[in-house]
C-alpha cells in the first residue's frame, strides 16, 4: 500500500498516539487508562505504521522481538509483588511514594509498576499476533 | 540451631543455579566443590546430634501466606535430623561417586543442577513442619527424580520410565494433597508438631480415615509399595549415581518417613495396621521373589530395594515399639548396603559395559577393590554378624516375634524374605566376581579411587556402625525412634541377643539361604500365576486415556472454526437456560425500562450492522460491519459509565478489523460458498445464543443486586489503593493476582503463536 496521505497521516499521529499511551499509563489509576488499554493503543500505532508503510519497518519500530517485551513485561509484574512483601505485608501490596515537583505532585507505587509489566505483554502480545502472524501466513 | 534450618534449605536451593556454573569452570572436579556444601550443612547440623537424642527439639517458623495458613516452619527432632543427614551424608558420598562415574559425560552442569535441587527438596521434605510447605517439597522431589531419570533423554526408554515415574507419584501426590489437608482440618493446625499433639482430636474426626487412606496412598507410590511399586525397576534407567541416591537411599525413603512422621498421630486407627502390614507385606514377598529371578544387575537391587522398603512399612504398621525400632535399624542399614551396591553395580557396568549377571564373571582378581566393596556390603544385606544389617534383620525377627496373636505367620514371612534377600546377595556376589573369568585378552580394572572409593566406605561405615554397636549404645536409632513412637524407648542395639528365638530364626535363614541359592537356576521353572509386575496395568490405563482423549479431541475439536464456535456457543446455551430456568432466576423487569433517544440511535446501529454482518457475501464487508457493530457497543460502554471498557472494547475492534485484513490476504477468493443448510444451521445456533444473552439481560435489569460489591470499591479505591480509578484499582491492587493470571495466560498464549509459526514448514524447507 501506498497512500500519501495516509503515509503523512501516519508520520503525525504515531507519535501522538505513543505519547498518548504514556498518558493513559501514567493517570491509570486515578482516571481512565491504564497499561491494558496503553498497550493496546501502542499496538495500534505499530499496526498503523505497518498499513501505511510496510510489515518489515515496523517490526523495526521496537527493537527487539516482542516476545522479550512479553517476558519482561511478566518479570516486572511479579517483581511489583516483592516491595510490599518487604516491608512486612502480604505480596502486592501497594506502596507509594509521593514526589512533589512545583506546584503538582507525582505519586510512584508498585501497583504502577505492575501495570508498566501488564502494558508490555499486552503490547508484546498484539505485536505478535499482528506483525508475525499476519505475515507468516503468506511467507 | 533454629533458624540454620531455614538457612540449610536456602543454601541448597542457592547451590542450583551455582552447579552448572561449576561445572563449567572446574569441569569433572566441580563434584568435589559442589560436595563441601552438603558437606558443611550436616556438620552443622550434626552439632545438634547430642541434644537432639537428649530429647529437645528445635523450631523456626516464618510467615509466608498468613491468610491461609501456609507457613514456612522448620523442626528438627530425632527422626527428621537422621533423616535429613542420611540425605547429605549420601549426597555427598554420592557427588564424589560421580566425579568418576559422569566423567566426560554431556550435560553435566544439568545433571548436577538436577541433583542439587532434588537434595534441596529432599531436605527441605525432612525439616518442614508446615504440612503445605512440606507437600511441596514433596512434589518437588517426583519433579527432580523425573528429570533425572530422564538425564539419557535421547533414549526413548529413559523418556518413558522418567514419565511413568512421574505419573504414578504424581498421582499419589494428589491423593496425599488431600489426605494431608484432611488431616488438618481434623487436627485444626497445619503444624505437623501440632497435629502429633492432638491425636484424641483427630480419633473423633470422621475425616480421620480418609485422611489415613488418602496419606498411605501417596506414601506407596513414592515408596514403590505394591500395587505401584512397577514404576522403580524402571527407574533404573537413570544413571547409577540416581539410582543409589534417589531410588535406593533417599527419595524412596520419603513415604516411610512420612509414614513414620504421622505414626504417632495415625497408628492407633483401627485401620493403621491391617493397611500397611498387609500392603508392606505383600510388597516385601513379592518382590525378594521377583528379585531373584532378574538378570540385570541394577533391577535386581532395584527389586531388593522394594522388598526392603516393604518391609519397612509392613514394621510401621505391626507399629510396636520394637517394630518401629527395626524399622528406622533397617532404614539407616538399608542406605548403607544398598547404596554401596548400586555403586557398585554403576562401576561394574563403567567397567565391563554390562550389568547382566550371566555374562559377568570371576571378576575378582581384575577388580579387587569392587569385589572387596561388594563382599562388604553384600554381608551386611545377607544379614551376618558383625555387620549393621545383622542388626537389621534381628529387630526385624525381634519386632515380628512380639507380633501377639499372628506370631507364627509374620515369623514365616520374615524368615522367607530374609532367604531370598539370602539368594539375592548370592547372585550379586557370586555371579559376577567368582567363576572363570570370561576376560582373556582385556581385563577390566577397578577403575579410578573415586569409583569404588564411596562404595567402600559406606560398606565399611555399615560394618564399623556394627561392631561399634555396644559402645554406643542407642545413640544411632534412638533420638528417631524415640521421636517416632513418642516416647522414650529402650532401643539399644544388640549384637548378641543371647539364645533364643531370635537367634534360632536367623541361623534357620543362613541354613535355608544356602539351600535356596543352589536352587536359583531352577527359580525359573515356577511360576506362581501373577508376575510381580504392574506395567501391564499401567500401559492399559495410560493407552485407554490416550484412546478416549484422541475420541474426544476429534469429535469436538475436528478442525473447523465454525464447529467450534458452535459448540462453545450452543453449549453456553444449554448452561444458561438450564440455570436461569430451573433455578428460577428469570425475571421480567417489571418496571417500564425508559429508553432514550441516543440508545436507540446507537442500538439500532449495532443491530442493522449485525444483520449485514450476517448477510453479506464479501469477507471484507463482513468485518468491517462486524467493527461497526462492536464500535456501537464500546459508544454504549461509555454512555453507562465505563469509559475504561469502552476504550479497550474500541482498540479492540479496531485491532481485530486490522488482523482479520491483513489475514485475508492470504486467503483464496473462491470456495466460500456454503449451503443453504449450513446457512440455516448456523443462524439457528447464533439466535440461540443471543436469546440467551437476551435472557441474561432482562434478568439483569429486573434484579436489583443485593449486596453490591460496587460501593466497597467506590468506597474503598482511594483509601486502600491510593487511586480514583475503580477499574484500574481493582486490577493492579485490589484483585493484582489475577491480573497476573491473566498475563501469564496472555503470555502464554504469545508463545503458543511463536511455536505455531515455527511449527509451519517454510518454503526453505524445516528449520
Amino acid at each position: 500500500m501506498n497512500s500519501i496521505m495516509l503515509m503523512t497521516t501516519a508520520r503525525l499521529l504515531i507519535p501522538l498516539l505513543l505519547l498518548f499511551a504514556v498518558f493513559l499509563l501514567a493517570r491509570g489509576h486515578d482516571a481512565p487508562g491504564g497499561g491494558f488499554i496503553a498497550g493496546l493503543v501502542v499496538a495500534t500505532a505499530i499496526a498503523l505504521h505497518a498499513l501505511a508503510f510496510d510489515i518489515k519497518s515496523a517490526r523495526a519500530l521496537v527493537r527487539v522481538h516482542p516476545r522479550i517485551l512479553v517476558g519482561t513485561g511478566l518479570l516486572i509484574s511479579l517483581v511489583s509483588a516483592l516491595p510490599g512483601y518487604v516491608a512486612g505485608s502480604p505480596l502486592m501490596t501497594g506502596v507509594w511514594v509521593e514526589l512533589s515537583i512545583g506546584s503538582g505532585g507525582v505519586k510512584l507505587g508498585t501497583p504502577l509498576l505492575f501495570d508498566l509489566g501488564v502494558f508490555l505483554v499486552v503490547t508484546g502480545m498484539v505485536m505478535i499476533s499482528i506483525l508475525w502472524l499476519a505475515e507468516e501466513e503468506g511467507a | 540451631m533454629s533458624l540454620t534450618l531455614f538457612i540449610a534449605v536456602i543454601v541448597l536451593i542457592g547451590t542450583v543455579p551455582i552447579a552448572p556454573l561449576t561445572v563449567r569452570y572446574f569441569g569433572d572436579r566441580a563434584p568435589y566443590l559442589l560436595g563441601l556444601v552438603p558437606a558443611a550443612i550436616a556438620v552443622v547440623l550434626a552439632l545438634a546430634w547430642q541434644d537432639v537424642s537428649a530429647g529437645e527439639t528445635f523450631g523456626y517458623s516464618l510467615a509466608w501466606i498468613p491468610g491461609l495458613d501456609i507457613a514456612a516452619s522448620w523442626y528438627l527432632d530425632g527422626l527428621t535430623l537422621t533423616f535429613a543427614l542420611l540425605v547429605l551424608g549420601m549426597g555427598v558420598l554420592v557427588l564424589i561417586y560421580s566425579r568418576a562415574y559422569m566423567a566426560g559425560e554431556k550435560d553435566n552442569g544439568k545433571f548436577y543442577a538436577f541433583l542439587f535441587l532434588f537434595m534441596a527438596s529432599m531436605l527441605g521434605l525432612a525439616l518442614s513442619d508446615n504440612i503445605i510447605t512440606m507437600f511441596i517439597f514433596w512434589e518437588l522431589t517426583s519433579i527432580s527424580s523425573y528429570l533425572l531419570i530422564g538425564h539419557k533423554n535421547t533414549y526413548e526408554s529413559s523418556r518413558d520410565s522418567a514419565l511413568q515415574a512421574l505419573i504414578v507419584t504424581g498421582a499419589g501426590g494428589l491423593a496425599l494433597l488431600a489426605g494431608l489437608v484432611a488431616l488438618a482440618i481434623a487436627a485444626g493446625t497445619w503444624e505437623i508438631s501440632e497435629i502429633l499433639q492432638r491425636v484424641e482430636v483427630i480419633y473423633e474426626s470422621p475425616l480421620a480415615i480418609p485422611a489415613l487412606i488418602l496419606i498411605a496412598v501417596g506414601a506407596f507410590t513414592k515408596s514403590a509399595q505394591a500395587p505401584f511399586h512397577f514404576w522403580l525397576p524402571n527407574a533404573m534407567s537413570a544413571p547409577t549415581p540416581v539410582s543409589a541416591y534417589l531410588h535406593s537411599a533417599t527419595m524412596v525413603k520419603a513415604g516411610i518417613f512420612l509414614l513414620a512422621r504421622l505414626h504417632p498421630a495415625l497408628n492407633e486407627l483401627w485401620l493403621w495396621t491391617p493397611l500397611l502390614a498387609t500392603v508392606g507385606g505383600v510388597t516385601m514377598l513379592g518382590a525378594a521373589w521377583q528379585a531373584t529371578r532378574e538378570k540385570d544387575l541394577k533391577r535386581i537391587l532395584a527389586y531388593s530395594t522394594v522388598s526392603s522398603l516393604g518391609t519397612m512399612v509392613f514394621l510401621l504398621g505391626l507399629g510396636h515399639d520394637s517394630a518401629v525400632k527395626a524399622a528406622v535399624t533397617l532404614m539407616l542399614a538399608h542406605a548403607f548396603y544398598k547404596g554401596a551396591l548400586f555403586m557398585i553395580a554403576g562401576g561394574l557396568d563403567r567397567q565391563t559395559g554390562t550389568r547382566d549377571i550371566s555374562r559377568l564373571g570371576g571378576l575378582r582378581r581384575a577388580m579387587p577393590f569392587t569385589a572387596a566393596t561388594a563382599a562388604l556390603a553384600a554381608v551386611s544385606m545377607a544379614g551376618l554378624p558383625p555387620f549393621f544389617g545383622y542388626l537389621g534383620k534381628e529387630t526385624f525377627f525381634a519386632a515380628t516375634l512380639s507380633a501377639g496373636s499372628l506370631v507364627v505367620l509374620l515369623s514365616l514371612a520374615a524368615v522367607v524374605v530374609s532367604v531370598l534377600h539370602f539368594v539375592v546377595v548370592g547372585l550379586v556376589i557370586f555371579r559376577p566376581f567368582t567363576g572363570s573369568s570370561t576376560y582373556e585378552a582385556k581385563a577390566p580394572t577397578d577403575g579410578p579411587f573415586t569409583l569404588w572409593g564411596p562404595p567402600m566406605l559406606l560398606a565399611l561405615l555399615g560394618l564399623g556402625v556394627g561392631i561399634a554397636s555396644p559402645w554406643i549404645g542407642s545413640q544411632t536409632v534412638g533420638p528417631a525412634v524415640n521421636a517416632i513412637a513418642g516416647a522414650t524407648v529402650k532401643s539399644k542395639l544388640e549384637l548378641w541377643p543371647g539364645f533364643g528365638m531370635v537367634l534360632l530364626l536367623s541361623s534357620l535363614t543362613f541354613g535355608l539361604g544356602a539351600i535356596a541359592y543352589k536352587l536359583q537356576p531352577n527359580f525359573h521353572r515356577v511360576h506362581l500365576g501373577w508376575r510381580f509386575g504392574g506395567d501391564s496395568v499401567f500401559n492399559w490405563i495410560i493407552r485407554s486415556f490416550l484412546r478416549v482423549a484422541v475420541r474426544l479431541t476429534m469429535l469436538i475439536q475436528n478442525g473447523q472454526l465454525s464447529r467450534y464456535i458452535s459448540i462453545v456457543v450452543l453449549f453456553g446455551t444449554v448452561l444458561i437456560f438450564s440455570a436461569m430456568f430451573t433455578g428460577a432466576a428469570f425475571r421480567w423487569p417489571g418496571e417500564t425500562i425508559v429508553i432514550r433517544f441516543h440508545e436507540v440511535v446507537i442500538a439500532g446501529s449495532v443491530l442493522v450492522a449485525s444483520v449485514m454482518a450476517a448477510l453479506t457475501n464479501s469477507r471484507l464487508r463482513a468485518v468491517a460491519a462486524l467493527g461497526a457493530s462492536g464500535f456501537g457497543i464500546s459508544t454504549l460502554f461509555v454512555f453507562y459509565g465505563a469509559p475504561d471498557l469502552g476504550m479497550t472494547q474500541i482498540l479492540v475492534e479496531t485491532l481485530t478489523v486490522i488482523l482479520l485484513v491483513s489475514v485475508f490476504r492470504f486467503l483464496p477468493t473462491t470456495g466460500t460458498e456454503t449451503s443453504n443448510r449450513v446457512h440455516w444451521r448456523d443462524a439457528m445456533v447464533a439466535l440461540a445464543g443471543g436469546a440467551a444473552i437476551s435472557v441474561i439481560a432482562l434478568s439483569a435489569v429486573a434484579t436489583k443486586p443485593v449486596d453490591s460489591i460496587t460501593e466497597f470499591f467506590r468506597a474503598n479505591s482511594k483509601s486502600e489503593a491510593n487511586g480514583l480509578n475503580v477499574v484500574n484499582t481493582i486490577l493492579v491492587d485490589f484483585r493484582a493476582l489475577d491480573t497476573f493470571g491473566e498475563i501469564a495466560v496472555l503470555a502464554a498464549a504469545a508463545i503458543g503463536v511463536i511455536a505455531l509459526l515455527r511449527l509451519k514448514p517454510s518454503k526453505k524447507g524445516p528449520q
